[in-house]
C-alpha cells in the first residue's frame, strides 16, 4: 500500500505545470511550433533545454502539420514524443491526428483550448479540441493547472498502454489556466520517473514472418503507413475502436494508481461529479468552468436547493456508462458547451449527453447552454440563472428554450 | 485475392504489413517477354541495373544472368539498352 | 569527405535489392529505377520515410510491401518532417542506450508533387534545422499518381491533365522551379542532380548524400512512360536525352561549390555533343503538340531556356 508522497509546492501557471510534467515523464523528442496561448510550453521547455535539464531532443518545426508529423515518425521509432498547441494549429495538424492514431502512436499533446478563426480570437473555448474528436486521440480536459500537471504525466502511461497504443490530448484552458498561476504540487523526480518507466511495445507480425515489437528497427524491417484498398481499411479502424474501448478501465486504473501516490483524485478519472448523489437539478460541463460551478452549488445547497455538477473529465472515450449512472436521480440537466456546432441545434456535449441518456431507464429534461466563446467571460451570477432555469423546468415541467446562450448580446 | 480475408482481430495494428512483395507475381502482367541470346549476351549486367522490377539477377555462383519472368513485366528495357541487342521481346 | 567508395556493376548487380520485386509500378516505370539504385548506395542499417505518391502506393498495397528496411508512411507534405523526427528519435535513443546501433541512415524519398509544392516547406524547414538525412526526389515531372497533373516540375509546354495542350494554350505555361538550386540557397553540404541512365554516376551520389553529416538532396530525373507517353522500353534512353540534350544536366554541389558530373562535363567540354532539345522532345507525347506549325515555336522557347540555363550552371561549375 503506497503512501502518499511528500510534494513541493511550486507557484506554476498551466503552460508552466505542462512543460514541468514533460520535464519529468522522461520526453525523449519533443517537436513543436509556438501559438498562442501554448508558447510558454515551449518557452519553458526549450530553457529546460539549454540548461541540460532534460535529455530531449528539441525539433522547432516550421509548422504544426510538421511538428505532429515529427512526433509521429519520432515515436515509431521508440522515442517518447510529446507536442503542444491550440486553435488553428490544431487544425492545422488535422490530417496528421488521424494518421498518428492510425498508425497507433502514442504520442501526448497538450491542447491549450482556444477559439478557432475567423475572426481570429485568442481567446478561451473548446471549438478547436470538440471539433478534432473523431479523430481516434483520447481526450482529457483538466480543470485547472494542477490537473493538466496530473493529466500530462497520466497521459503518458495510458498512451502507450499496449491495450491502447491511442495518442492522447490534454486540453487546458487557454489564459484562464495557461496564464494563470496557481500552487501546483509537484511530485519528486524520480516518483514520475517511475511512474511513467520506459516504453514498452506490443507485438506486431511483419513482412518477414516475424513477431517483434512495432517499432522501426533496422534488426526487423517493417512497414508502417500502407495503403488500403476496401478490403482493409474497414478492419484497422475497428481495431483503433477497440483500442477505445479497452480505454476506460485503464485510465481509471492509471487514475486510481496516480492517486495512490499524489493524493488527488479526479472523480474515477473518467467523470468528475461534485454533490451530485443526491441532486436534482445538475450543470454538465468541461474545463476550468467547472471551479465557478461549484462555487454556485455550494451556495445554492446553502440555500437547500439539490444542485450538483457533474465534470466530464476523459471526454473521449466517451464515458457512456459513467454518465448514465451519474445522471440516475437528476431531473434536469444542463448541458454547457463552449463550443458551436453550427447547425447542430446545440453544443457537441449536448449531444453526447442526451445520447448517452437516450436509453437510460428515467429520461430527464435536457437542455444546452452555448458560453464562454472567443474567452467571454461566464460570471457566478450567470450560471447562477441557468440553475434558475433548471429549476423552473422541474416546477413546469416545460423547457422553453432547448439551446440558449449565455452572456451574448442580442 | 482468393485466400481468406483475415478479420480485423487477425491482422497487426498500425497497418503492418505481414506479406513482402515477393509473394505477389506481377509476371502475369506482360504481353512481350524478353528472350536472350545467351551466345550475344556479353554479361555486361545493364538489364540487371535497369530492371525497374529487379526481375534480372545475376548469378555470380553459375557466371550467367537469369530472367525471373514471375516478376517481369514485358517492358522492354532490357532489350532496348543491351549494347549488344542480344535481347529480343517475343509475344508470350 | 566522401568515403569515395568504389564499386563495380558486379557488387551493384550482387547486393540484393531493398526494393524488392512485386510492386505494381507500371511496366518501364522510371521512378522505380530509382528506387532500387537508391537502395543500392545503402551503407549499413538504414530507416527510410517515403510520402504520398506512386512509389509510395504501388509498393504498399496492404498487406503487401516491397520494402525490406523499417519504412514509414504518413501523409503526402512532411517528408522534410518525417525524416526530422526519425534522425532525432534516433540521436536522442542511441544516447540514451536504448538503440544498439552506432548510427543509422535517413532517407526520405518523394516525388516532385511532395516536393516542389505542397511537400517544400517542410523539406526546406528540415534543411535549415540541419537534420542528418538524405532526400531523394524522384522527379517525373507531375502529379503521375493522381493522374498526370502538372506540378512546380512540369516543364515549359508540357502537357498534362491540369495543362492541357489545347488550341488555345500549349501545355504548361509556366516554368519548371529550379529545385536543386532552391536547395543550393539553402547553404546545406550536399546537392546533386542524377538520371537513372547514368547509374553509376547516381549510386556514388546517392552514397554521397548518406555519408555527409548533415542534409543532402538529390533531384532525379524520372521518367514515367504513362504520363510522358513513350513506349515502356524506352525509359532509360529518355533518362539518357535528359542529359544529353542538357535540359536535365548533372551536377553537384558541396557546401554550395558547383561542379559538374561527367556526362555533362563532356558536353561542357565538347559543345559539339550537345544535342538539339528537339530529339529529347520528339519521343515523348506529351510534347506532340508541339510539333504543329502553331506552336513550333514553343521548342524555340524550350531550346532559349535550356541554352540559358545550361550557360548559368556553366558559369557556376566556372566553365563558361
Amino acid at each position: 500500500m503506497e503512501s502518499v508522497v511528500k510534494q513541493k509546492v511550486l507557484a506554476l501557471n498551466g503552460d508552466e505545470a505542462v512543460a514541468y510534467a514533460v520535464k519529468q515523464s522522461d520526453v525523449d523528442v519533443v517537436a513543436a511550433y509556438p501559438i498562442t496561448p501554448q508558447t510558454i510550453i515551449v518557452e519553458r521547455f526549450s530553457e529546460y533545454v539549454a540548461n541540460g535539464e532534460v535529455d530531449t531532443e528539441f525539433i522547432c518545426v516550421e509548422s504544426e502539420h510538421s511538428a505532429l508529423s515529427a512526433c509521429l515518425t519520432a515515436s515509431a521509432v521508440g522515442a517518447r514524443a510529446f507536442t503542444a498547441t491550440a486553435s488553428a494549429g490544431l487544425a492545422l495538424m488535422h490530417e496528421i491526428l488521424y494518421v498518428t492514431s492510425g498508425c497507433r502512436a502514442p504520442v501526448v499533446m497538450a491542447v491549450v483550448n482556444r477559439a478557432l478563426s475567423a475572426p481570429i480570437n485568442i481567446h478561451c473555448d473548446h471549438s478547436d479540441s470538440m471539433v478534432e474528436r473523431d479523430c481516434g486521440w483520447i481526450q482529457i480536459y483538466a480543470e485547472n493547472s494542477q490537473e493538466a500537471y496530473d493529466s500530462i504525466i497520466q497521459a503518458f502511461r495510458i498512451a502507450e498502454n499496449q491495450k491502447i497504443m491511442l495518442p492522447v490530448m490534454v486540453g487546458l484552458d487557454g489564459f484562464t489556466l495557461s496564464h494563470t498561476l496557481e500552487n501546483v504540487h509537484v511530485l519528486p523526480d524520480e516518483t514520475v520517473k517511475n511512474f511513467v518507466g520506459t516504453r514498452q511495445f506490443p507485438l506486431v507480425t511483419t513482412h518477414e514472418g516475424k513477431t517483434v515489437p512495432l517499432r522501426l528497427d533496422v534488426e526487423n524491417p517493417m512497414t508502417i503507413g500502407p495503403l488500403d484498398l476496401p478490403d482493409y481499411y474497414f478492419e484497422h479502424k475497428r481495431q483503433q475502436e477497440e483500442a477505445m474501448r479497452n480505454a476506460p478501465e485503464i485510465i481509471k486504473q492509471i487514475h486510481e494508481e496516480y492517486a495512490r501516490i499524489s493524493g488527488r483524485r479526479y472523480g474515477d478519472g473518467l467523470l468528475d461529479p461534485y454533490r451530485l448523489e443526491d441532486a436534482e437539478i445538475a450543470v454538465i460541463c468541461l474545463g476550468s468552468t467547472a471551479g465557478t460551478v461549484k462555487t454556485v452549488v455550494d451556495d445554492l445547497r446553502n440555500e437547500g436547493v439539490k444542485a450538483g455538477l457533474l465534470r466530464i473529465r476523459t471526454f473521449r472515450p466517451l464515458p457512456v456508462e459513467g454518465i448514465t449512472k451519474a445522471l440516475e436521480k437528476v431531473k434536469a440537466i444542463a448541458v454547457m458547451d463552449r463550443s458551436m456546432s453550427f447547425g447542430g441545434h446545440g453544443g457537441a456535449v449536448f449531444h453526447e449527453v442526451r445520447h448517452a441518456l437516450y436509453d437510460a431507464a428515467t429520461h430527464p429534461h435536457v437542455v444546452n447552454y452555448i458560453y464562454g466563446l472567443g474567452g467571454r467571460d461566464t460570471s457566478p451570477s450567470q450560471i447562477r440563472e441557468i440553475f434558475n432555469d433548471l429549476q423552473k423546468i422541474l416546477e413546469t415541467g416545460r423547457v422553453k428554450a432547448p439551446v440558449q446562450f449565455v452572456g451574448l448580446r442580442e | 485475392m482468393t485466400n481468406h480475408e483475415k478479420g480485423w482481430k487477425e491482422i497487426p495494428i498500425a497497418g503492418v504489413c505481414w506479406k513482402p512483395t515477393t509473394a505477389y507475381k506481377t509476371g502475369d502482367w506482360k504481353t512481350y517477354k524478353p528472350v536472350r541470346d545467351s551466345e550475344k549476351c556479353t554479361r555486361c549486367l545493364m538489364c540487371v541495373i535497369f530492371c525497374p522490377e529487379g526481375a534480372i539477377h545475376w548469378k555470380a555462383e553459375e557466371n550467367d544472368i537469369e530472367f525471373d519472368y514471375d516478376f517481369c513485366k514485358g517492358c522492354g528495357i532490357c532489350a532496348n539498352e543491351c549494347p549488344v541487342k542480344a535481347i529480343e521481346m517475343k509475344l508470350e | 569527405m566522401f568515403s569515395e567508395w568504389k564499386f563495380t556493376i558486379r557488387d551493384i548487380a550482387e547486393k540484393p535489392d531493398l526494393f524488392m520485386s512485386g510492386h505494381r509500378a507500371c511496366a518501364g516505370c522510371g521512378p522505380a529505377v530509382v528506387m532500387r539504385l537508391v537502395l543500392k548506395a545503402v551503407r549499413g542499417p538504414t530507416i527510410v520515410t517515403s510520402v504520398t505518391g506512386c512509389m509510395e502506393v504501388v509498393s504498399t498495397i496492404y498487406p503487401y510491401t516491397a520494402w525490406n528496411v523499417p519504412w514509414i508512411h504518413t501523409a503526402f507534405e512532411n517528408a522534410g518532417a518525417n525524416a526530422s523526427g526519425i534522425e532525432a528519435a534516433l540521436k536522442v535513443l542511441k544516447r540514451k542506450g536504448r538503440i544498439k546501433q552506432e548510427h543509422v541512415d535517413v532517407i526520405a524519398f518523394a516525388g516532385d508533387g511532395g516536393t516542389y509544392d505542397i511537400g517544400i516547406q517542410a523539406l526546406s524547414g528540415a534543411v535549415e534545422r540541419g537534420h542528418d538525412f538524405l532526400y531523394v526526389l524522384y522527379d517525373n515531372e507531375a502529379y503521375m499518381n493522381t493522374g498526370i497533373q502538372r506540378s512546380g516540375g512540369t516543364p515549359h509546354g508540357a502537357a498534362t491533365t491540369t495543362s492541357p495542350a489545347g488550341t488555345v494554350i500549349p501545355g504548361k505555361p509556366q516554368y519548371k522551379k529550379p529545385i536543386a538550386d532552391i536547395m543550393v540557397a539553402h547553404n546545406m553540404p550536399y546537392v546533386a542532380t542524377a538520371s537513372p541512365y547514368y547509374w553509376k554516376d547516381l549510386i556514388t551520389k546517392a552514397r554521397r548524400g548518406i555519408e555527409v553529416n548533415g542534409p543532402a538532396f538529390l533531384h532525379v530525373i524520372a521518367p514515367c512512360p504513362r504520363g510522358w507517353r513513350y513506349d515502356t522500353s524506352k525509359s532509360m534512353e529518355i533518362s539518357r536525352l535528359a542529359v544529353e540534350t542538357c535540359v536535365f544536366p548533372l551536377w553537384e554541389a558541396v557546401n554550395g561549390e558547383y561542379q559538374l558530373s561527367a556526362p555533362s562535363k563532356v558536353i561542357a567540354l565538347r559543345p559539339e555533343r550537345k544535342k538539339p532539345v528537339r530529339e529529347y522532345l520528339k519521343v515523348q507525347g506529351r510534347f506532340r503538340h508541339l510539333f504543329t506549325p502553331k506552336f513550333e515555336k514553343v521548342i524555340d522557347e524550350i531550346q532559349r531556356i535550356t541554352d540559358e540555363r545550361w550557360q548559368r550552371l556553366l558559369k557556376k561549375c566556372g566553365m563558361a
